[in-house]
């Protein structure tokens, strides 16, 4: 705790509801389009582009701000804060999905096929299912499908992402020893690594669609899969992205050792999505 | 977009004022103004929810179909609920939170401002998108607050615009919420520490944990339910390998810590407005502080109460029922607590205080039709009747909703510089305390004589109740337009008295927002306070 001498106070911001009105439309206008009004797309795509350009202006700004050295020791105290408990909120987001899948697989699953009290609606509903994993439901829901193995493509990208974490601290240890190569290099591969995880999981997708059958309608199995590492390829994308904003400050000849919260932010991040994958391999893929 | 580093220098305040019209209420980064922008947003919303309430109690006035089909009743039941929890109560605290907290802690703002804006404006875009569900094919959402698929699935063109406003909703929380952490972590005077800051900051802290981890898990919920509608998903799908019942898990796993979102903060204000008119302080004040804790760690493993007659195991309901009994303690602790805090003080019952006691009793009756319901096997004829309606309108109206106006009262005179009309409001307190007994006390009987919620009709035999409950509801209702006067009234130059800086007596013993000028100006403390308030400890 404790306040210092120096209070940083904006003023006067525009950027939140640029932002706001940009999520809006295209919340308002994918809503449409899931309706079938055709107009959806355009306001979709006008949203994107406002949210885009509200997200540069705002980092713009911030970024100019810290440069300037506005920003006191108890301002990136507050950042830091917020970007913890950010993540935190996000850990909350996939324990959703992870507890989806555990309730599935351990409990509904398993009743259906008569265990616990659920032998009258096996009887009833569905006499000849058998509860195993991986499964699309007693109604077959999707048609055959073949599961995702996991030491083919998924091992590799496991690979991928722990190299890009250490890579993401190889550039820090670069950062902090004002070797503005190394964390150029470092950043720059941990960018790469990440987009290369996007393309083979994109692959995979591809597989999955054209030859095994496996959808997101495959049952509670693709809702599952799809869902978890759908949303987990998302947050590598936006994660890959702020690391390409640092890389590109980095390059301008932003951060200082003692001043560099926007790194450190994208390295959290990275890591969670990191870990997150972790968790995946394991209960996706693996059992 | 400007920014200054404000020094310790006062007259390098008057550069930095709100920007001149309409504007500044835009793109302010100010507490005050988006925490007055928050309060009338609240207002508003609660008069919107509360027309909504009138509807609802005028087509059950008296059996038979009266003025609307039964599919606007259900829309009716479903968005007044959306509407009071997401559009005023919540808001109303987020927006007590930005006008307290930093005046409490002695902070110059926020620690994030300019998040603090997008909170805002997300919470007016959520909440608009939901009521233009109202206007859409096929009517809002009628299915119930809690969205429960298959039956919500069946809602027309509303569904992807309501689960969008739930997810705006759950973004401006989130950020509301992170801000308000570090802003207590990261911003107190030199002095204040955790264990001397005022109740309310530390109930709104432990709030802003339970969203930040719940509103993520809501969300993840409604996201389930429109891919299962749009994109061929079988998460509530019993066919796919599904299970609509995992839907229940997840929505109450958020609901009920949600609940306690509502009346935590209910507590930490209560336990600042009766103090200083006991003229004592708090009593035991750090059991205070871990009973709070002790009921947000209980409200995330007791979820599964909501759904007692849902099917579950037999452990399952056991545990269930033994682990929500425990949340009686810690409440206990905090009713205990209040009532010493009242023991031999000098008692003075301004208008705050009146709503203040009312909530004490009233809440604890609540709480006990509450324990009630804890009961697993009783639980099995009280649930889905008006039992449960009353219960949590006891927990909500006369708790959350009369301590909002009880707060309204005690710092309207700090926030304005005005004197409210004491005799108004006093009227205002003895029609809705009397009122509110009228609307919701009978909703027991018909309970558990059996009537079903949710229904536009009914069984003869409960005509007489309703009839009377929704006498009640309408005197209650109309009794709130004497707030919103009253509100406009003091804002305008109340009673024309200029009050002082402690407005209370002795309040700034207890808090530093009474050693401030009344009304404070733009910006306080850019420089820390030095005396930290230790009365209420």
């Amino acid at each position: 705790m404790s306040t210092s001498n120096e209070y940083y106070i904006p003023h006067k911001a525009t950027w939140p509801v640029v932002g706001t009105g940009g999520l809006v439309m295209m919340l308002a206008g994918f809503a449409n389009y899931l309706n079938g009004s055709s107009a959806g797309t355009a306001w979709m795509a006008l949203g994107l582009a406002v949210f885009i350009v509200m997200l540069a202006g705002w980092f713009t700004l911030q970024a100019g701000e810290s440069e300037s050295g506005m920003y006191s020791t108890q301002v990136g105290i507050s950042y830091r804060m917020g970007m913890m408990w950010f993540i935190f909120s996000e850990i909350m987001f996939f324990a959703v999905f992870f507890g989806t899948l555990w309730y599935t697989r351990n409990l509904s699953v398993p009743w259906l096929g008569g265990e616990g009290t659920g032998a009258a609606t096996k009887e009833l509903l569905w006499p000849s299912f058998e509860a195993v994993w991986p499964t699309n439901g007693p109604g077959k829901v999707g048609g055959e499908f073949e599961p995702m193995g996991a030491w083919g493509l998924p091992f590799l990208n496991t690979l991928i992402l722990l190299t890009s974490g250490v890579s993401c601290t190889w550039a820090h240890h670069g950062l902090l020893a004002k070797n503005r190569d190394q964390l150029i290099k470092g950043l720059a591969a941990t960018v790469g690594l990440g987009l290369l995880f996007v393309a083979l999981q994109a692959s995979e997708y591809h597989e999955a669609y054209t030859e095994m059958g496996l959808t997101l309608g495959s049952g509670i199995y693709g809702s599952t899969f799809f869902m978890l590492t759908g949303f987990h390829g998302f947050h590598v994308c936006v994660g890959a992205i702020i690391l390409s904003v640092v890389l590109f400050r980095s390059w301008k000849g932003h951060f200082q050792p003692e001043n560099h919260f926007a790194f450190e932010a994208a390295a959290w991040y990275w890591h969670f999505v990191d870990v997150v994958w972790l968790g995946l391999f394991v209960f996706v893929y693996v059992i | 977009m400007s920014a200054v580093v404000a020094e310790h220098d006062d007259h390098h305040e008057h550069d930095h004022g709100p920007a001149k019209g309409l504007l500044r209420w835009v793109i302010t980064t100010n507490h005050k103004d988006i925490g007055t922008l928050y309060l009338l947003f609240a207002l508003a919303m609660f008069f919107v929810g509360g027309t909504m309430a009138m509807i609802i109690r005028a087509e059950l006035f008296e059996p038979g179909m009266q003025f609307v089909n039964p599919q606007f009743f259900n829309s009716m039941t479903t968005m007044h609920a959306l509407v009071m929890v997401f559009g005023a109560v919540m808001p109303a605290f987020v927006g007590l939170a930005n006008w307290m907290i930093p005046m409490m802690i002695g902070a110059p703002d926020m620690a994030l401002p300019r998040m603090n804006n997008m909170s805002f404006w997300l919470l007016v875009a959520g909440v608009l998108l939901l009521a233009s569900t109202l206007f859409m094919e096929g009517g809002a959402p009628a299915g119930g607050w809690t969205l429960y698929p298959p039956l919500v699935l069946q809602t027309g063109k509303a569904l992807p615009f309501a689960i969008f406003s739930v997810h705006l909703l759950g973004i401006s929380s989130i950020m509301g919420a992170i801000n308000i952490i570090a802003t207590i972590f990261n911003m107190r005077a030199p002095g204040m520490t955790l264990m001397k800051m005022p109740m309310f900051v530390w109930t709104w802290l432990i709030t802003a944990f339970l969203l930040i981890a719940i509103m993520p898990v809501f969300a993840g919920a409604v996201t389930m339910l429109l891919t299962d509608k749009f994109f061929h998903t079988s998460f509530f799908d019993a066919a796919g390998g599904g299970d609509p019942v995992l839907y229940q898990h997840i929505f109450w796993f958020f609901g009920h810590p949600e609940v306690y979102v509502m009346i935590l903060p209910t507590f930490g204000v209560a336990s600042t407005i009766i103090p200083v008119f006991a003229r004592k302080p708090l009593f035991g004040y750090s059991s205070m502080v871990y009973a709070t804790a002790a009921i947000a760690f209980l409200s995330f493993i007791v979820w599964a109460h909501h759904m007692f007659t849902v099917g579950m195991p037999i452990a399952g309901e056991l545990y269930f029922m033994y682990a929500t009994m425990l949340i009686a303690i810690p409440t206990g602790v905090k009713v205990f607590n209040w009532t010493a805090t009242m023991w031999k003080g000098a008692m003075t019952f301004e208008t705050p205080m009146l709503f203040s006691i009312a909530f004490v009793v009233l809440f604890t009756m609540g709480g006990f039709t509450g324990l009630m319901m804890s009961v697993a096997p009783s639980d099995f004829q009280y649930h889905d009747t008006y039992f449960i309606v009353a219960h949590f309108h006891y927990t909500l109206v006369p708790a959350s909703v009369f301590i909002l106006m009880a707060a309204g009262y005690f710092w309207l005179p700090k926030w304005t510089g005005h004197m409210y009309d004491e005799r108004i409001g006093q009227l205002h307190f003895w029609l809705s305390v009397v009122s509110v007994n009228i609307l919701f006390f009978p909703q027991h009987f018909l309970g558990l004589a059996g009537m079903p919620r949710r229904i536009p009709d009914y069984a003869v035999q409960f005509a007489d109740w309703n009839m009377i409950s929704s006498i009640g509801g309408f005197i209650f209702g109309a009794s709130q337009l004497l707030f919103l006067y009253i509100v406009i009234d003091t804002i305008k130059g109340g009673t024309g008295e200029k009050v002082t800086d402690e407005v209370w007596e002795d309040a700034a013993k207890h808090s530093l927002e009474w050693t401030l000028p009344s009304p404070p100006p733009y910006h306080t403390f850019t420089t820390p306070p030095t005396v930290i308030p230790t009365e209420h400890i």
